[in-house]
Order: C-alpha cells, then structure tokens, then sequence
C-alpha cells in the first residue's frame, strides 16, 4: 500500500464541512509525490509528515466537533513541528478569540476574529459592500513565503466568509487583501501557514499553493 | 472595489446530461456536464450553477455523481438546485462536493429547512432562490412564485428576500419570470429593489441576450453576480468575451 518513501499529507476531517474538493485538489497536484488521506483518525494525523486542517461553517460548531471528535490534541502537535496549513475555519480556529460565539480558540497566534460590519461598508462608488464578502479578491503580498512561490502579487482567490482573523501584530502577516479595508489573509509563522479564502476553489493560482505545501521543506 | 463581480453559467441537467431548452418547449441534450463544465472553467467562469431539473425521483441521485465528477476536475465554486426539501439534502450534496446549495419551493413550503441548513452548514453554503414576477404593469411590485414559476404564494419578493437573509441566507439567487426566455434584458427595477434592500449578495437572472444585459445587471441593477445559461450554451459569446465587456463597461472583474 503505501511506501516508505512518499511522504503522508492528512486532511483532518473532524466532521465538519466539504472536503470532497480539498481532498480532490490536493491528490491533482501531488502527483503521486505524496500519499493524500483524508482522516478522522488522531493516529494518522500523529504519523502524517504533513497536515491540512480546513473548516467550514459556523465556528462553535467546529471547535465543538474538534473538542469531540479526540483530534485536537493531534492537531495541536502537528502545528508544533511539522508543515501545517489552516483553510478558512481551520485558519480562525488558530487565533486567540472569535467574536462568534464569543469564544476562546486555539491561541496560536495572537489575534481576534471579527466580523464584517456591512452597515459601515461602502465602494468607491457609494455602493453598499455585501456580506459575506463572496466572490474573487486580490491578493497583495506582504512578505515573501515558500508557499507563495509562482503566484503573482494581485492575483485573484475566492472568498466566502462573514468573519476574517485580525492579528494583533501585522509581523506575521504574508497575504493581504481590502474589503473595503486591507485585512490579513495568509498569516504565517515557521511550520504554520494560515489562510482565510479557499485555495482549493482558486483555480490555477490555488492550485499553485497546494502543490507549493505539497513541496515545503522547512529550512530550520 | 477590488472585489471582482461574478459571471455564473448555469447548466440544467437532468438524468446526468445538460440539457438546453428552446422556448421551454423541447429539451435538446446538450453533452456531458464535466465536459462543459471544464469547458465553462477554462473560459474563465467565476462559478459554475447546476440546476437538477430531473422529473423523476428515481433518477435525483445521478446529480450526486454529476457533481462529484465535476468537483474532482474543476476548481471553482458550484452551486447545486433543484429539489432540495430537507437539510438532508442539502448534506448529501455538499458532501458530493457542492460549495453552495440552493433552495426555492421548500424555503416557502418549510422556511425552517433554511434556517437549519444555515445554521448546520453555515451562511455560506446557502443560496435561496427566489422567481419572482411583476404584480401590475407598472413593474414596482413583485410576487413570489415556485413550483418552478407555477404556483403563486402572494408574498412580496423584497419582503421575502429580507426574511430569507434572516433566517440565515448567504446569497439570493433572484430570477425574473417576466424575463425569463425573453433576451431583453434582467428585470432590473426587481434586481435594485432586491439588491438594495439586503445586505447578503445577489445574483441576478432570468432575460440575457447580449452582453450589455449583464453589464446593466450590475451597474443599474446593483447585482453581485449574473447568471445566464443561453448565450454561453448556444455559442453565441465565451465567458471571457462576456468578462471582458463587462471589464470595458468599467466593472471589476477577474481575467
């Protein structure tokens, strides 16, 4: 079955949300290099060389399901050492506090999750700005990251998201993008990449990240 | 804005084929749905919305794998409606690999089911789809209708669309039936009405014929998004010769 030699990639599947196209997407863009498993195990996720921990929906329901689902501590090793990358709900669970729910999450980087107020959001035009912020943004690099590598500064990724993670410090923020003000949506920090938006639903450009986490090697 | 607007093609299927319709008159099949699928994403299409128009329940389950074939190929969005009554099924469908799923006649018949599919699935996940038409000439008013345009409710379409972003919505998905086959263009008094009164986005549909119709969508009807199924299906303009109008008329888009 599997072969000592291709590194293990797990996608944690604590029950909540779709990861049919994440799964999908990773397996394109690994090329046979990796082994891609999609797993509710703790085991797996212990032996994985690699982990993806995505999330979709509400966000009490996703730390909820964590919590029951015995993954968390595996989860929480894995962003200890070894190459790990948040996806949208899985991103926010990073950080300190979430304004929905009001409630304390994983406290890996320090910051707040908050809302997008629709009544203060207006364009250029004087248009009201919707909620959720859905749809295909830019992306505006501001530090280089391994896992940026062959995307274009300004390219487009899709959001659908009515909350967004706001660090405390912007030292650790890679990625970018304004709705109708910038706010953070790659952070980074030495095995941990965190995005906001959904690189399994941005065509080229996502692809282009997976396939770059699929190849990360750690240079510390 | 940086945020681009959306252009969606929408493909009917029923039993695994996309089908095309002339005039609602006859159902011509139109070929595989991966295939125009791919071809749709190659074109540089935003998302992509399957409507299952299939008659038979014996034959619902097909959509499933209509989807999971197309979620493992095409990196974009999908949007999945059609004969979705309960929360259940609206899980079948995302865990076949649908981003969003749309629900029309049963947010009427049972508006709880947009309320629990929201709060099961998230806002996101949660198109309500709403064919509304014009109560009197004076095209001011709109009347809710479902059963596939049949079936009158009496609500009002901008009332409804409020109530549904209540109960947790995450877009509206607004077809003119007045407009609906006509090629003259969205009902675009209904799509400001709808698009103004909600803070959730909205995608408008029903009447493109040329390209010009989606650029007036979103510049006079303040749409999000536009939806349009017969100028991509029948080969009159590509995608990306629709972003690029739209792109010319001023409008943020991706290309």
């Amino acid at each position: 079955m599997m072969s000592a030699s291709k590194p293990l990639i797990a996608i944690v599947d604590y029950g909540m949300g779709n990861l049919h196209s994440v799964t999908k997407a990773f397996e394109l863009v690994a090329e046979q290099q990796a082994h891609i498993v999609l797993t509710a195990d703790p085991a797996v996720v212990a032996s994985a060389d690699k982990v993806v921990f995505p999330g979709q929906g509400a966000m009490p329901d996703c730390l909820r399901e964590l919590n029951a689902s015995g993954l968390k501590q595996a989860v929480l090793d894995a962003a200890a050492s070894r190459p790990f990358l948040g996806i949208c709900v899985g991103a926010q669970l990073l950080f300190e506090h979430s304004e929905e729910g009001d409630m304390d999450c994983l406290g890996l980087f320090k910051g707040r999750v908050v809302k997008f107020k629709p009544e203060n959001m207006h364009d250029a035009q004087g248009q009201k700005l919707k909620v959720p912020h859905m749809g295909w943004n830019e992306m505006f690099i501001r530090r280089e990251h391994p896992l940026w590598h062959g995307i274009n500064d300004g390219e487009r990724f899709y959001f659908v998201h009515s909350y967004h993670f706001a660090p405390t410090t912007d030292a650790e923020t890679v990625i970018e993008s304004a709705y109708p003000d910038r706010f953070a949506v790659c952070v980074a920090r030495d095995n941990i990449f965190a995005i906001q938006c959904h690189p399994e639903k941005s065509h080229s450009a996502g692809l282009q990240l997976l396939k770059n986490f699929v190849n990360w090697k750690l240079s510390f | 804005m940086p945020l681009a607007k959306r252009i969606i093609p929408c493909l009917d299927v029923t039993a695994g084929r996309v089908v095309k319709g002339v005039n609602f008159l006859e159902l011509r099949d139109a070929g595989d749905p991966v295939e125009i699928a791919r071809r749709y994403n190659e074109q540089g299409a935003d998302e992509l919305t399957f409507l299952d128009i299939t008659a038979s329940s014996d034959d619902r389950d097909l959509i499933l794998h209509v989807i999971e074939a197309v979620a493992s190929q095409v990196f974009i969005p999908l949007t999945v409606g059609g004969g979705v009554r309960k929360a259940d099924d609206v899980r079948r469908l995302l865990n076949a690999g649908a981003d969003k799923v749309s629900i029309n006649t049963t947010a009427v018949s049972n508006p709880e089911v947009v309320e629990q599919a929201a709060s099961r699935f998230g806002s996101q996940a949660i198109v309500v789809a709403i064919d509304a038409k014009a109560t009197d000439a004076t095209n001011s008013r709109w009347e809710v209708f479902t059963h596939g345009g049949r079936r009158p409710t009496g609500l009002d379409a901008v009332e409804w669309a409020l109530k549904m972003q209540q109960l947790g919505a995450g877009e509206i998905l607004l077809t003119s039936m007045d407009r609906d086959g006509t090629k003259i263009g969205f009902n675009l008094p209904l799509t400001q009405a709808v698009s103004d009164a909600v803070d959730i986005p909205v995608i408008a549909s029903g009447g493109v014929g040329n390209l010009q119709h989606l650029v007036d969508g979103v510049k006079i009807g303040h749409a999000d998004a536009v939806l349009a199924a017969s100028i991509f299906h029948f080969g009159e303009y590509t995608v990306r010769q629709a972003k690029e109008a739209m792109q010319a008329a001023g409008i943020e888009m991706r290309l």
